[in-house]
């Protein structure tokens, strides 16, 4: 085959595009997209997960949170508006970035065999959707009480809609399953930041490793403890 | 030892292709996995049968033009070994073996085990380089290179162009590939007035022949037969980011190679 | 025939500076309107058509692997010398000539040397600007080593991939050419053959290695460089692909052949396990800084190493040549471990090899130093052959490795067809008769970067050129005698296959014309080979079709030339009754076996012309003078 390439200079040089069609339009652009996305979302994770803790301080304490978070609805809405539109470049550099990786490996091998891709790194494309899920039902089960099995929704007690809520076994079993798939997600997220970013370095490798099992911990950790309380008992309507 | 193989055969680019079982028999430990290919090749054209055809040349692990999937690992299951220094040894008797080429989008089949790489050249091309028309060059000294830069820039340079690390990514990536050369060339003082423009045009190219993105499995670097490691593309990631949020575009369109 | 070396006249180091002032310039607007077809991107071939694009003249460059990367210069390991004199230990432009006249064993042309040893500290300026990543010391300056035995230290390196590194220079560069649209790659084309038109190269015939295509292609001039046929032994260091069919068509279409006998037995390669074998891979001759060559003193010893007691060893280099020791030269080590296992005291099953041992070394220095300095050597010796050299001794043997003989050229690299350039170890170089180490590439490149770009424009503008077209009767009759060619190996189906005719050459070829050479032998040979040649003509089987990838029909094509090839050198090595670096002929040696040259004789270069099919080829002499290094017996003892 005569593989010459086209005369480069002969046509329009992607690296005359705008900054901004640069970094869309590239896929590492798009993982840039990802990442900065992927940290918004972990701090709001972050802020839930210590919001969620006040539950150990008794109803007043939490019911006294979800007040404060609703004292200046303009501020709520724009936080909630960020997060949804990080939600969106999330899901759609997702899906920007997997339609160009299925569309490069249309055929796999008869015999698979991975080396080195963790069990994390290859359900991302599962847990991604598994948590997407989980947050809609998230919010219908206890920010608009839409689906409320096996408990009454109480507008404004949190406290009570969180134990009752978790009470029932079901739920609370998507629950702890939902906060596997964020670990999973978390960790090779985190993880993956550091390259995206192009933070990573070999003498940071070990490291960027080490920040996202403790983060993953830390984070997954501090929002299962509250299903595993109700179920145990330590959590319980007075 | 005896071995049986199940090998990829396709006629041609466009033809369908199917699995075809062979056994080969009285094998060698002593022999390279392509000399296995060799004696069965031997005995189908006795036969009169068509041999398998497979790329190949150096038969020492560096010019890179072999690679064989073997049970879903490119270049076999051996680490840091091309297909070529592979030995039977590292196979038992009796054993059965998957043979496929490489499978991506951006490296067409064109005949049984044989793809088309051209796809990594036309990368090269527009911008993996640093532009010194010869006789231009000042004395060698002239430029210190300081030796642990020198060393990096050759961990990088060491890579092939085998095309294992797009074989055994999941998304059909050339992303180790591409930053290899970036990494060879951006450790090196002469490869600084190209940078931006190199990581730019690269990239873009590799978008365009359809590779996949990375994901960050790391099974580029598990195949890799000379262990090019996975934070080369996080050094490219951040040459690309740099070069496309703080170059202007007018600069890196006139800072062209030609 | 006439061979006119064109040599100009005034002191040695004047001659190049000189030549490229009186050489006649092409204006840069009329560069274009010149076509070149460079057959080979090795470095010679990639540096060449890079620097002819630069210069602005239109280039298409040809290769048979999938990309022009992989050419087999990628292998070399060692380095490439260059008279820098970075290390202040005496060398000089005139001691790198002296050094690689005196390597060649004094068959070499003395013009063609110093124009090398001058331009070699350009080689490394222009890589190093290419990106180049050799050895640097921490002070951010190049790194040299002493290499091959060399009294200084000349040689640049990076890692063991040297080649590997300076190829990749050569193709990007290149590569950058193919992106802005100044050369034409062709990729998995093979050249089948040469065009002529009124007596000068104007064309290649190639068949393309996927559709089967044969096409022509038009140019004003032609470059091979298409490296060497050191696989006419089959089992060598070369790659599989590496051929003769480029040079040999240009032969057999009037460019006389240089020197064919010479070639180069590498002494350390991994010995050969058995039939079956592909290939014989080179371990770096570094490897014998450290390591100590012997066999057991006993015939037919098979003991294991560790069981001989050091009374019971044999070091027979050090032995042999107390200076030099395991450092002896190229020809003469490979000589020396033949001569051993000649006698019965080979160890291994085969009783093919010699152990090189660095139990003294590790005791000395350490086994983390050795590793440091060739752990990489070791584990791909490890991957090899499944011992692991930090326990037992490694084992090696020599290979056919390179040939300093080609297409004899004259001092514009131009051969006896005008407008034909040979490059690299494709022409009969400026080794003479034995190449020292750390020299292929530095000649490589000098050709293709800095002599040819010269040379050729001189030829440019010393000539008119009429506008061809592929429709001229000259590339129809090549298309069809390349096809027919084709149609013969398809329609012979006979009972063997092309690798058993290749393997069969290559044990003759060894036997009778490989580190030792005899008349009987070599007239045995060239009984042999012309029987087997027409047993291949009629029982060779090729299956498939020619219009699809058929790489025993690619096959098929390169043995038949090496059936051919390997008659002339068998040839040109009965005819010269002499020994001289890598040509050793038994019958010319000194009482303690040494090589004996006989200067009255064959102070001369061998260029044989073609004469027909079934004729014997005329030989032609080029006399060599020695004004500058005097003639003088090699002396390693």
């Amino acid at each position: 085959m005569s593989s010459s390439a086209p005369a480069v200079a002969a046509v329009q040089s992607p690296a005359a595009e705008s900054r901004l069609a640069r970094i869309l339009g590239s896929s590492i652009g798009q993982k840039l997209v990802m990442a900065v996305t992927g940290v918004i979302l972990s701090g709001f994770i972050v802020g839930h997960m210590v919001g969620n803790l006040t539950v150990f301080k008794g109803a007043e304490a939490i019911n006294a949170y979800g007040v404060a978070l609703r004292k200046f609805p303009a501020l709520l809405w724009a936080v909630r508006f960020g997060l949804l539109l990080s939600v969106g470049l999330h899901i759609w550099a997702y899906l920007a970035l997997s339609f160009k990786s299925w569309g490069a490996r249309p055929q796999g091998y008869k015999v698979a065999a991975y080396k080195e891709a963790s069990f994390a790194s290859r359900t991302m494309r599962w847990t991604g959707p598994i948590l997407g899920a989980f947050v809609i039902f998230h919010i219908l089960h206890f920010t608009t009480g839409t689906i409320t099995p096996g408990f009454a929704f109480k507008e404004g007690d949190v406290f009570h809609n969180l134990v009752a809520g978790l009470s029932y076994a079901p739920v609370a079993a998507f629950y702890i399953v939902a906060m596997a798939c964020l670990a999973l997600h978390v960790f090779h997220g985190v993880w993956s930041l550091f390259q995206s970013l192009g933070i990573s370095q070999p003498r940071y490798e070990s490291t960027a490793r080490r920040v996202a099992t403790l983060f993953t911990i830390a984070v997954v950790g501090g929002f299962v403890i509250i299903p595993i309380a109700v179920l145990a008992g330590i959590l319980k309507l007075q | 030892m005896n071995i049986t193989l199940h090998v990829w055969r396709q006629k041609n680019r466009n033809a369908e292709g199917a699995f075809v079982t062979y056994q080969a028999r009285d094998i060698s430990p002593d022999m390279s996995f392509l000399e296995m290919l060799d004696v069965v090749n031997e005995g189908l054209i006795l036969k009169g049968e068509e041999p398998i055809a497979f790329d190949h040349d150096c038969r020492e692990g560096i010019c890179g033009q072999c690679g064989v999937v073997v049970n879903g690992s490119p270049h076999g299951p051996r680490k840091a070994t091309t297909t070529c220094q592979l030995h039977m040894r590292s196979f038992k008797d009796g054993d059965e073996l998957t043979l496929e080429p490489w499978r991506a989008n951006a490296f067409p089949v064109i005949k049984d085990l044989i793809v088309d790489r051209g796809a990594f050249d036309r990368i090269i091309a527009v911008g993996g380089f640093i532009t010194a028309p010869t006789g231009n060059a000042p004395d060698g000294n002239a430029i210190l290179v300081p030796k642990l830069a020198a060393d990096r820039s050759m961990d990088a340079a060491a890579c092939i162009g085998c095309g294992a690390c797009v074989a055994a990514c999941p998304n059909g990536s050339a992303m180790l590939f591409v930053a290899a050369k970036i990494t060879h060339l951006g450790y090196l003082p002469q490869g600084q007035p190209e940078r931006d423009r190199r990581a730019l045009a690269m990239v873009a190219r590799m978008d365009e022949e359809g590779f996949g993105t990375c994901t960050n499995h790391g099974e580029c670097e598990a195949a890799c037969p000379k262990e090019i490691p996975i934070e080369f593309i996080a050094r490219m990631n951040r040459d690309f980011l740099k070069a496309a949020l703080f170059t202007p575009a007018e600069r890196a369109a006139a800072s062209d190679g030609g | 025939m006439e061979l006119k070396s064109n040599v100009p006249a005034g002191p040695i180091e004047q001659k190049w500076t000189k030549h490229k002032f009186e050489m006649k310039l092409v204006n840069p607007a009329n560069k274009r309107k010149y076509t070149v077809i460079v057959v080979g991107s090795g470095l010679a071939g990639a540096s060449a058509a890079a620097t002819l694009a630069e210069l602005g003249y239109q280039v298409k460059c040809y290769c048979y692997q999938d990309t022009p990367r992989r050419a087999h210069s990628i292998a070399a390991q060692g380095g490439i010398n260059a008279a820098k004199n970075y290390q202040n230990d005496g060398d000089s432009v005139f001691r790198l000539f002296y050094d690689t006249v005196k390597g060649g064993d004094f068959r070499s042309r003395e013009s063609n040397v110093h124009r090398l040893a001058e331009v070699s500290v350009n080689i490394i300026d222009q890589c190093v600007a290419q990106g180049v990543p050799f050895a640097r010391e921490y002070g951010g300056m190049l790194s040299n080593r002493s290499f091959g035995g060399a009294q200084v230290s000349r040689t640049f390196y990076a890692r063991g991939q040297t080649g590997q590194q300076l190829l990749l220079g050569a193709y990007q560069a290149l590569e950058r050419q193919i992106g802005l649209g100044a050369v034409k790659m062709f990729t998995r084309h093979e050249m089948q053959e040469l065009i002529l038109v009124d007596g000068r190269a104007r064309g290649i015939v190639t068949r393309d290695m996927i559709s089967g295509k044969i096409e022509s292609h038009v140019a004003d001039a032609v470059v091979l460089a298409t490296g060497g046929y050191a696989s006419v032994f089959y089992l060598s260091t070369n790659a599989k692909g590496c051929n003769t069919t480029a040079i040999w068509r240009a032969y057999k279409k009037g460019a006389a052949f240089g020197n064919p006998c010479y070639t180069q037995i590498h002494p350390t390669c991994i010995p050969v396990t058995g039939e079956h074998q592909s290939k014989l891979t080179l371990m770096s001759e570094s490897l014998r800084n450290d390591g100590r060559i012997w066999v057991p003193k006993k015939k037919g010893d098979t003991r294991s190493p560790a069981q001989i007691p050091e009374a019971e060893r044999d070091y027979y280099l050090e032995r042999k040549y107390p200076s030099y020791g395991n450092l002896a030269p190229r020809d003469i080590a490979s000589r020396a471990a033949k001569a051993v296992c000649d006698e019965g005291r080979g160890v291994g099953s085969t009783g093919l090899g010699v152990y090189l041992d660095f139990a003294d070394a590790f005791q000395r220095l350490g086994v983390d130093k050795i590793r440091e300095r060739y752990g990489n050597l070791f584990d791909m010796y490890e991957r090899i052959t499944g011992e692991n050299p930090y326990q037992v001794p490694m084992r090696i043997y020599p290979a056919a490795h390179y040939v300093m003989g080609g297409l004899w050229v004259d001092y514009n690299l131009m051969s006896t067809i005008p407008g034909l350039f040979v490059l690299g170890e494709a022409n009969f170089s400026d080794h003479g008769a034995n190449r020292l180490g750390a020299s292929a590439l530095m000649q490589g490149l000098a050709d293709g970067y800095f002599i040819l770009p010269y040379t050729i424009g001189n030829y440019f503008a010393s000539n008119k050129f009429e506008k061809l077209s592929d429709t001229h009767t000259a590339y129809k009759s090549g298309e069809s005698s390349t096809a027919a060619r084709v149609q013969k190996f398809l329609s012979i189906n006979g009972q063997r296959t092309v690798d058993s005719f290749h393997r069969e050459l290559g044990g003759i070829m060894w036997d009778f014309c490989g580190m030792g050479r005899t008349e009987k032998g070599l007239q045995t040979a060239l009984q042999k080979i012309p029987t087997l040649r027409e047993e291949f003509w009629k029982n060779v089987r090729v299956l498939g079709t020619g219009e699809e990838i058929n790489q025993s029909l690619e096959k098929a094509g390169r043995v038949a030339d090496f059936l051919e090839l390997g008659e002339l050198m068998c040839l040109d090595a009965l005819e010269r009754r002499e020994s001289c670096g890598g040509h050793f002929r038994e019958e010319f040696q000194t009482a303690d076996g040494e090589a004996l040259r006989d200067d009255q004789n064959f102070t001369h270069v061998a260029a044989w012309e073609f004469a027909g099919d079934a004729k014997k080829p005329v030989r032609h002499v080029e006399p060599l003078a020695f004004e500058n290094v005097h003639l003088a017996t090699r002396s390693y003892k």
